[in-house]
């Protein structure tokens, strides 16, 4: 069964949010449009609206994470929804306990979803291939794999600056070949049929089959950055980096590190964003990073609403009520 | 389905029925709010005939519908827009249709998650039996008897239309 088969229910709706890829431009527009609709709700003076109140979703984060995890809580208690927030690195999990046990004694706690960080691929896919058919599986992020609500708080951010996609030539510069984001957000940006993508990057951060995706490749952060309408620069992601893939910290941000003269190639309006943490001095330089043309903090944001439509699409029915 | 004429004489009945309304309560500065996306058509047309001072407040209660484990998500939502301070006002809440009272139950509570107004007047262009909690209006522009199994739909704005339609169609 493919990632696509397993997301969506009969009738087209998501079931689970595995991965961007497959998925329809109607589908990426109607989470865009559901997110446009919950942004509304920071405007109250009770940040919340009832819709899944009584739900009970599970934060079952295998990987270290901040941002995605507090927004994902946040998204869910803005829903009304009661959070579980299970500590891996402290669970039974590393005293010997299979992963599908873990699953099962969690279900048995009568949960509605599970939000899955993992630090190998496929595993939210493996998941939601095994959990119980009440419960709704989203990918906060699998290894190399994807990062869904990622890429589609990008694109929602990118909508927001510049509406009209097909118009649009996007630059994602870095390391891209650890990257679940930059996999993700080329199958959103292609989906919503972006002109042009660039995949912006040394030899050894560039996966060499990346041009299938139907992005083209540079080398050369000038040539990358020329005419651009928007820059999402990607994290150096060490950790996942066992041999030499760049001399040095500082030599990769001489050559691909985004400064303020570098993002003068690009046009003059564009946008630079980065799906955090930043190294600064790394990737880019503070004064871009805290700039006019930084959209980085409301990328933020925006995943709080982001995460709010795919929590409340993806939330499964009370199918004892449903209306056929 | 059959076309329900009148919606002049109607708009015109809620109009008279708000400005009494507001005289007997000693209301002096209202605002007003319209239910999307009838309510909202309708609302247009009274805030501009009242003269209210702020602009139009407009609600989506999809996400304080009763009814969302059996239905899911509406694509459609469109966000809530209150452009002023609920807090210690006098609010015009306007809906199309009254029927069984749950839109307006959604509706209430929303508006309570922006702030605690002082009062609420509800006004509907029509009212319909079938009420299933004890909500009512305040002011009705009219009366409708329906069996059970029809249903009144709104269409407009322009132009602003009833027609009775059988469930399912």
């Amino acid at each position: 069964m493919t990632a696509t088969d397993l997301q969506l229910d009969e009738r087209g709706r998501l079931r689970h949010f595995l991965s961007i890829e497959g998925l329809s431009r109607e589908l990426l527009v109607s989470i865009m449009d559901a997110a446009e609709s919950f942004s509304s709700v920071t405007e109250q003076t009770v940040k919340k609206v009832p819709l899944l109140r009584g739900k009970t979703i599970v934060n079952l984060f295998f990987e270290t994470s901040t941002r995605t995890r507090t927004t994902f809580e946040l998204a869910a208690k803005r829903l009304s929804a009661d959070v579980l927030n299970v500590n891996i690195a402290t669970s039974a999990t590393t005293k010997g306990e299979s992963l599908l046990d873990t699953i099962r004694n969690i279900e048995a706690m009568h949960v509605d979803m599970f939000v899955v960080r993992h630090a190998q691929s496929g595993a939210s896919h493996f998941i939601a291939r095994h959990v119980a058919p009440h419960i709704s599986v989203i990918n906060a992020g699998d290894g190399r794999h994807a990062h869904p609500t990622q890429a589609m708080l990008d694109v929602y951010t990118i909508r927001k600056h510049k509406p009209d996609f097909q118009q649009l030539t996007v630059a994602i510069v870095g390391d891209i070949l650890h990257s679940r984001v930059a996999r993700s957000e080329i199958h959103a940006l292609r989906i919503l049929g972006v002109r042009e993508i660039r995949a912006v990057g040394p030899r050894t951060l560039i996966p060499s089959d990346i041009g299938r995706m139907g992005v083209n490749i540079h080398h050369d952060l000038d040539s990358g950055l020329k005419d651009v309408d928007v820059v999402i620069m990607l994290r150096l992601q060490r950790e996942r980096m066992s041999g030499g893939f760049i001399p040095s910290a500082h030599e990769y941000y001489a050559c691909f590190g985004l400064t303020a003269s570098r993002l003068a190639l690009a046009k003059a309006d564009a946008i630079v964003m980065h799906p955090g943490p930043i190294n600064r001095g790394v990737e880019m330089d503070s004064k871009v990073a805290d700039g006019c043309q930084s959209v980085i903090l409301q990328q933020v944001t925006h995943g709080i609403a982001i995460r709010m439509a795919v929590l409340s699409m993806a939330m499964r029915l009370d199918t004892r009520m449903e209306t056929p | 389905m059959a076309d329900f004429p009148g919606t002049d004489a109607l708009l015109d009945h809620l109009e008279n029925s708000l400005r009494q309304e507001i005289v007997r309560r000693g209301i002096q500065d209202p605002v007003m709010i319209g239910i999307h996306s009838g309510g909202a058509w309708i609302a247009e047309l009274l805030h501009a005939r009242l003269g209210i001072r702020e602009p139009l407040g407009k609600l989506d209660i999809t996400f304080y519908r009763d009814d969302f484990s059996q239905i899911g998500m509406n694509p459609q939502v469109r966000a809530s827009h209150l452009p002023f301070r609920v807090e210690g006002r006098d609010i015009l809440l306007i809906d199309d249709v009254f029927y069984t009272g749950r839109t307006i139950r959604a509706a209430l509570n929303e508006i309570f998650d922006y702030g605690r107004p002082s009062q609420i007047v509800l006004g509907v262009l029509l009212e319909r039996d079938g009420r299933q909690i004890p909500l009512r209006p305040d002011c009705v522009g009219g009366m409708l008897d329906l069996p059970l199994g029809q249903r009144i739909k709104l269409t407009g704005p322009d132009p602003l239309a009833l027609s009775i339609h059988a469930n399912g169609t």
